[in-house]
């Protein structure tokens, strides 16, 4: 069975096959990223003469650099707030048997199922009454709010499958529940940790429609907002909306390629549940 | 926990003095007050006042506005394109969910052999989930335009090339074609993880014991598979009906009103018509659909997976 046969070999062709597929629409990406505007030759065929000027225009011309950092901003604090929060809660509510912390788990739950659009919009008058409209912190309370229901579940059903033995231990050894919680229960949440942390940080910095909320008719914006901004801006002239696609995958990929191993089994690992 | 053997020992004699059982004392209920803050801030509160808002004709700014009773959800049941987009929502949500779970399965499947690019493919087929949803639409509204690559490459093929999202028959179908395309390796993900919790011996003595391998695959693989499909089901369908980024930048609703969702109708009544109460009265709707839907998907997974254990 761990052979490697003809049907081994067939399976492995087909496979490549499927990944060229898959990959087909990366290769245009880059292909045309790279043209000039004047060179009209199908989007198909290989381009003959690579600039990398569409870079720099785009660069320059979509306030690319500023979304960058405001994105990045935004989802560190957001994704922070969201680890400490809800790691902070998960512990009594699976530790506690009580009525309260059922009752708390299920509402929180709920979560999960309400679609954001029935809080986005009410929402949007009380951030407009703070005049927070247009500030990124808006968008910061906004997900560190919305991710609680989702890190509370990753968190509370990892604690659940863990062995109370240790923080037992530290609590007759007479440690307030704070420091059971800081020194004990904190490090053996690491692996669901480092789930949360890639799972939130994938949807936060990839949310759209709120920042479009939010955001739309500032200077302020994040990078999916300043792309779609850069798409309208540049209608046509789709070689330089492409590199400005590539600009905005980069960051992304980067991180991805360096930590896909932790990020694949993180998936499905926190997942499983 | 830098308390010395000293320190611990006293503590202990004095802990152990009455005899509690402070080893049964849980956490406190305020470690819960943080969270449940920012929730009930973000969440829980503005849902509730969207429901009130659904009932009345507030447009948004203005701080006077009256309570209409039923008055936007009638008015939903006689406006085509309300209407137009529930179907398109539902529709999206379920084929996204078939079909993306489908390719997902078939992936996993695949890099679950002895395949030597199987670590390759898992990286690359991954690779597009990670990507900013509304990044990878606008990249595909170019390739599926009139001089886009793909008629480019049915050209190759001798194929005639079409408009794609021009076409109100086909532009729904372009938008699943999209989301399959980005999140397929997120379900072989899933299901590679299923999969590999499957120990090896129970599929070679089946093996052994002459059953081929659909009767395995029937048999052994889908009854343990049953949580791996329970999430992604549940992903899935929760993910398509409130399908909103790809739908804005591939199509914005259109060509008219043939792809627009729940979601981008919400958008457009909200802010470009300034009808926020209807507008929420259409969250509502998406709200009782998703409750619906993940009930009963709820309740007929769970008895699968009691089935399968």
């Amino acid at each position: 069975m761990t052979r490697y046969t003809t049907k081994t070999f067939a399976l492995e062709m087909l496979m490549i096959a499927v990944a060229i597929v898959f990959a087909f629409p990366v290769y245009v990406l880059v292909n045309l990223a790279i043209r000039s505007p004047s060179d009209t030759s199908s989007p198909i065929a290989l381009t003959q003469s690579p600039t990398l000027a569409n870079f720099s225009q785009a660069w320059q011309e979509g306030g690319l650099g500023g979304a960058l950092i405001n994105s990045v901003i935004v989802t560190a604090v957001s994704v922070l707030i969201v680890l400490v929060v809800s790691s902070l809660a998960a512990y009594p509510l699976a530790r506690s048997t009580a009525h309260w912390s059922r009752g708390t788990f299920l509402v929180i739950m709920l979560g999960l199922i309400l679609p954001f659009q029935l809080a986005a919009l009410p929402l949007y008058q009380t951030i407009r009454d703070l005049g927070l409209l247009g500030s990124v912190w808006s968008l910061v309370l906004f997900y560190a709010g919305l991710q609680v229901p989702f890190t509370t579940f990753l968190y509370v059903g990892f604690l659940r499958a863990l062995p109370r033995d240790f923080e037992e231990a530290a609590t007759i050894d007479g440690c307030g529940p704070l420091t059971a919680f800081r020194y004990v229960v904190l490090p053996m949440l690491k692996p669901i940790t480092v789930t949360a942390l890639v799972l939130n940080t994938v949807s936060v910095w990839n949310d759209f429609f709120t920042p479009l909320l939010y955001l739309s008719g500032s200077d302020q914006q994040t990078m999916p907002v300043a792309v779609a901004g850069f798409v309208g801006q540049f209608v046509s002239d789709w070689n330089l909306i492409f590199a400005a696609l590539l600009i905005s995958i980069v960051p992304v990929l980067a991180v991805y390629l360096s930590l896909q191993r932790s990020i694949i089994n993180g998936f499905a690992g926190g997942l499983k549940g | 926990m830098t308390l010395d053997l000293q320190q611990r020992r006293s503590r202990r004699v004095v802990a152990a003095a009455p005899p509690r059982r402070r080893a049964h004392a849980a956490p406190p209920w305020w470690f819960t007050v943080p969270a449940l803050l920012l929730f009930a801030f973000v969440v829980l509160v503005p849902s509730a006042r969207g429901v009130y808002y659904a009932f009345t004709d507030w447009d948004g700014l203005d701080p006077q506005f009256a309570f209409i009773g039923l008055d936007n959800f009638t008015a939903m049941a006689d406006d085509p394109d309300a209407l137009g987009a529930i179907w398109h929502t539902l529709l999206i949500a379920v084929a996204i969910t078939v079909i993306q779970n489908g390719i997902g399965l078939l992936l996993a499947l695949g890099v679950n052999t002895t395949i030597k690019s199987r670590n390759f493919l898992r990286v690359l087929l991954f690779a597009p989930a990670v990507v900013t949803p509304i990044v990878t639409a606008y990249l595909w509204r170019n390739l599926l335009g009139p001089d886009g690559a793909v008629n480019s490459l049915l050209g190759v093929f001798g194929v005639e090339g079409k408009n794609w999202l021009g076409d109100p028959g086909l532009a729904l179908w372009m938008i699943v074609l999209v989301v399959v395309w980005q999140f397929a390796g997120y379900s072989m993900v899933i299901f590679l993880a299923g999969l590999q919790s499957i120990p090896r011996e129970i599929y070679e003595a089946a093996a052994i014991d002459g059953s081929g391998p659909v009767r395995r695959f029937w048999s052994i693989v889908r009854p343990l598979l049953a949580p791996a499909i329970t999430i992604n089901l549940m992903l899935s369908i929760i993910g398509g009906i409130k399908l909103f980024d790809q739908v804005y930048a591939l199509t914005g609703g259109g060509p008219g009103h043939a792809t627009d969702t729940i979601s981008t109708l919400i958008y457009k009544d909200a802010f470009t018509l300034g009808e926020f109460g209807y507008s929420i009265a259409l969250a509502v709707v998406l709200t009782a659909i998703v409750a619906v839907i993940s009930a009963g998907q709820y309740t007929v997974l769970s008895r699968n997976e009691k089935a399968a254990s």
